[in-house]
């Protein structure tokens, strides 16, 4: 037994991530060279990333990674790679108009990034290079399938700690080993996640080639597949996915909903086992819940009930079932899979409305997405719970174990569950009190929806809120402060909270 | 035919004693004492030793042995005994097993373990006692013909709506034939004037739909398809019938009073509502509404609490009571006190033994109160007696104590009349008192 954390170890394995994302930084390197703009930024990060990866990486390692050292490490590695991603939007925005170049907004953009929330503090796109929107992307497309995944995958020194990291890090309650090997697994799910990515790619430029999408050239398409994947939201458009065709929006929603699912499924798809996809129970109630909201919004938008005052501002949606029905799946499958992209600005919707995305916010995607929020699994475990309780009342000697898809749920992960939901509650309704009391402070008048949406979107990591964080604004209505807050409330919402809060007790340092 | 029983407990002695009339029958078991009175009770050779020893085998005979049955009340025993017969012999192996896994396995692949015949006892058992509970008022229910034909046996009290009424009255049903009546020792063949007595065992053969009919008619108001079902206990037995009842559609209850059990049946009976408790604890028995099943089947794992249990009940008032009884001789006692029915898994487990070794002549067996009677199911070909004939005339050629109880023809159930002409590929399902059956194997 050790007796007490390892931090060392932690910090050279942070260094060792982070190493390696001198590599993924040559793609934008790549588009700076093409565009002969910006060069000089990703080699100087480059640099300084390798320089920053091999020193920490020079810590004095243990060969035995402990399950504190990996909290740690995960914690740390999604805190380090948030900040070095900042590094080239402060090179690039020094000495220019760029509201990148103040370090909170770029921290706060970086974190929005690896978390896949989509959040942005961008105002005017068009004053950034290609290169740098590409370096946006691709944060996200890192952060989507896990950072730490993709180490475990890659990275033979993770083999043995490896299925503790994924845990910690992976979406949803618990971890499903698809392989014997926990490296082979971590392949298995990024190689699924790219494979996708590419689909997405080619169908978008095919689109484009085809004639039913003018704008979706190859940048706007690797720009976009980067971005849905990961449930991620960033659009290299300021006008998010309003800018493109209603094809377009028809061909990101399937993807924005395979992004939502377990990616185990697609495994087991993959291995010849299909059948496993309909007879999940979470993949059931993900569709079932995707499909009730999207129908009644469809007809809010259509009878117009679903639109506010300034209606008129809007296309033409009340009576024109194709818009309707397209203007509510994409949003909700937008929302529920906390991917952030927006067919039209549902500022211009009515209260109702909006709610019912609020609503869809906290349901969040699958356990095992790249989706963010509460998850369906924990919702139908927690209401399968439920009924056993009010059963129990009545037959008090009734043993009813929670049952999912045939198996019973382990009444220690019930506990889990309870927990994590509640802790994700409270820490919802500390963000809107601290926001709201900062927005007080500097008398900015900001609804409590407003604050609501905006503190849900980045604990859920799901990217737009309503009003001032609505999807055709950004965040920059919001202080200094608050945005920290909100850096913080993306991290923890991303590692599914435990990974980080574990870090505050005394008992994960006590020995 | 030679024969090697291995193990002399109560379902190898009693599969040895109905196979010794007719077989040359070799008992193996390690009990000096169960040997040495297998000698003198019954005309078998009985040989002390371990039948999973290939030198026991050898010295009961193993080569020139047509079939070997392990009945121990060892699982992995028999399994083994079965796999070390096949390295010598090409005899037909039959093993007992209690846990179904073993079951699953032997279904998965043709010849698994070097076992040609598997009877799963607590599998048998649920299946006899699920066969009951569909219908009310049923001692024993078998099925023939592919299911489309029924043979029931059903106790007759003082209050049954058809004591007192002769043969002729009685029979109101179509496509239903009174077989026989179980009267104290006797075994009586119904003709029209004969008068149905209280104590009675009326046994009918029929379409499953007026066997229905006449056990609803029997029993007023019991539920029927017995909707409401309590099981007491959770032994495997009392797990597999939930699960067999699971199957069928029911939801049945379960009071198990081992915490991990209880949970561990919750978690394997997604149908079924498990309730941890004592089940003697009237008050929790009341509270549930136990009185008010249709149906309660107590699989406890003694004897004398599911007596209790069933007797208490049977008092809180549920309409009918089934119970499994370990010990062979209670069953009676069972069912003079009151419970409905009593279900013994070693007698169902030699009888489906004992009915394997007799398919050779017939497609099916059901056996009467252990050995008394049989019901036999036979497919017609043209050496048959009855084949090309109507019934009236055939009747004179079969020996006493037959009775015809159902033809089909392309699994369509024909109610045998006197003027019925028995085709051949017809199925008859015959009834046969134990006396006649050598003659009727001979002939039919």
């Amino acid at each position: 037994m050790k007796r007490r954390v390892n931090w060392w170890t932690s910090v050279s394995l942070t260094g060792t991530v982070i190493k390696y994302l001198s590599v993924a930084l040559l793609l934008p390197l790549f588009v700076a060279l093409v565009d002969g703009e910006g060069v000089m930024t990703f080699v100087a990060t480059i640099a300084i990333t390798l320089t920053v990866g091999v020193a920490l990486e020079r810590f004095e390692r243990d060969d035995e990674l402990g399950f504190r050292e990996g909290f740690l490490m995960v914690a740390l590695t999604w805190f380090g790679v948030a900040v070095i991603g900042t590094i080239p939007y402060l090179i690039a925005g020094y000495g220019t108009e760029s509201m990148l170049a103040n370090p909170v907004n770029a921290l706060f953009e970086s974190m929005s990034g690896f978390t896949t929330t989509g959040a942005t503090v961008m105002g005017d796109f068009t004053i950034h290079s290609r290169a740098i929107l590409i370096w946006r992307q691709l944060t996200q497309w890192l952060g989507g399938m896990g950072i730490v995944v993709l180490a475990v995958a890659i990275l033979p020194e993770l083999s043995v700690g490896g299925a503790q990291l994924m845990d910690a890090e992976a979406p949803g309650p618990g971890l499903e080993k698809l392989t014997p090997r926990i490296a082979e697994t971590a392949r298995a799910l990024w190689g699924a996640y790219l494979g996708f990515t590419i689909l997405q790619i080619v169908l978008l430029y095919g689109l484009h080639l085809g004639g039913m999408a003018p704008n979706m050239d190859v940048y706007n398409a690797v720009a976009h597949a980067l971005t849905t994947m990961p449930t991620g939201g960033f659009s290299p458009e300021a006008r998010s996915i309003e800018a493109f065709s209603a094809a377009v929006q028809w061909v990101i929603i399937p993807f924005m909903v395979v992004a939502g699912t377990n990616f185990a499924l697609f495994w087991h798809v993959l291995t010849g086992e299909s059948e496993q996809l309909f007879e999940d129970s979470e993949f059931r109630a993900y569709l079932g819940a995707m499909a009730v909201l999207s129908a009644v919004i469809a007809g809010l938008l259509f009878t117009g009930a679903g639109l506010g005052a300034i209606a008129g501002q809007v296309p033409p949606i009340i009576g024109e079932s194709e818009d309707a029905l397209r203007h509510a799946t994409f949003q909700v499958t937008s929302i529920m899979t906390t991917t952030g992209y927006a067919s039209m600005d549902f500022n211009t919707w009515s209260a109702p409305t909006q709610y019912l995305l609020l609503f869809a916010m906290f349901i969040g995607g699958s356990a095992g997405s790249t989706g963010g929020a509460v998850k369906v699994v924990r919702w139908l475990v927690i209401l399968k719970s439920l009924r056993r309780e009010l059963f129990t009342t009545v037959h008090p000697e009734a043993i009813s174990p929670v049952r999912l898809g045939g198996r019973t749920v382990d009444e220690r992960a019930i506990r889990g569950i309870y927990a994590f939901t509640l802790l994700y509650v409270l820490i919802f309704f500390f963000g809107v009190l601290f926001v709201l009391v900062d927005m007080t402070r500097i008398q900015d008048s900001l609804s409590v929806l407003e604050v609501m949406s905006a503190v849900a979107a980045t604990l859920g990591n799901v990217g737009p809120g309503f009003g001032a964080a609505g999807p055709m604004n950004n965040y920059l209505v919001f202080t200094q402060e608050s945005k920290l807050l909100m850096v913080f409330l993306m991290w923890v919402g991303r590692l599914e909270i435990f990974p980080v809060f574990v870090l505050l007790t005394s008992a994960y340092w006590r020995s | 035919m030679r024969v090697i029983v291995v193990g002399a407990g109560e379902v190898g002695s009693s599969i040895a004693a109905s196979l010794a009339d007719s077989h040359e029958v070799v008992v193996i078991d390690i009990d000096r004492d169960r040997v040495e009175a297998l000698t003198y009770s019954l005309d078998v050779l009985a040989i002390e030793g371990d039948g999973a020893d290939l030198d026991t085998l050898r010295e009961a005979g193993i080569e020139q042995t047509d079939m070997v049955i392990a009945s121990t009340d060892d699982d992995e025993t028999n399994i083994v005994t079965c796999g070390t017969v096949k390295t010598t012999s090409d005899a037909f192996t039959i093993a007992r097993v209690k846990n179904t896994k073993y079951l699953t396995t032997w279904q998965s692949k043709e010849g698994a373990f070097g076992v040609d015949f598997l009877v799963c006892t607590d599998l048998l058992t649920a299946e006899s006692i699920v066969r009951v509970v569909g219908l009310p008022a049923t001692q024993d229910v078998d099925a023939f013909a592919g299911g489309s034909v029924l043979m029931a046996q059903f106790g007759i009290s003082a209050e049954s709506p058809i004591t007192g009424q002769t043969i002729r009255d009685a029979d109101r049903f179509d496509s239903l034939t009174f077989a026989a009546i179980l009267r104290g020792d006797a075994v009586v063949i119904p003709r029209g004037e004969t008068t149905i007595e209280t104590d009675d065992q009326v046994i009918v053969i029929g379409s499953p739909e007026s066997v229905r009919g006449f056990a609803m008619e029997l029993a007023p108001g019991q539920g029927g398809n017995g909707q409401d079902v309590v099981i007491i206990g959770g032994s495997e037995i009392a797990f597999q019938t939930a699960r067999l009842l699971e199957a069928r559609g029911f939801h049945p209850r379960l009071i198990e009073d081992r915490e991990a059990r209880a949970l561990e049946l919750a978690e394997r009976l997604p149908n079924t509502t498990v309730m941890e408790s004592d089940p003697t604890d009237i008050e929790f028995l009341t509270r549930e509404m136990v009185g008010q099943a249709d149906i309660v089947i107590a699989g406890l794992e003694s004897d004398e609490r599911n007596l209790l249990a069933s007797l208490l009940a049977k008092r809180l008032g549920a309409k009918r009571t089934v119970a499994i009884v370990d010990a062979g001789e209670y069953v009676d006692l069972f069912e003079a006190v009151g419970v409905d029915v009593a279900v013994n898994p070693r007698e169902a487990t030699a009888e489906e033994i004992t009915r394997f070794t007799r398919d050779e002549q017939a497609e099916n067996v059901a056996l009467i109160e252990s050995d008394r009677a049989e019901v036999l199911e036979f497919e017609i070909d043209a050496d048959s007696i009855l084949a090309g004939r109507p019934i009236q005339q055939s009747v004179a050629d079969l020996p006493e104590g037959v009775v015809i109880g159902a033809v089909t023809r392309d699994n369509r159930m024909i109610t045998p009349r006197g003027d019925t002409v028995i085709e051949v590929n017809d199925h008859v399902v015959l009834f046969v008192d134990h006396d006649a059956i050598d003659a009727v194997t001979a002939s039919v």
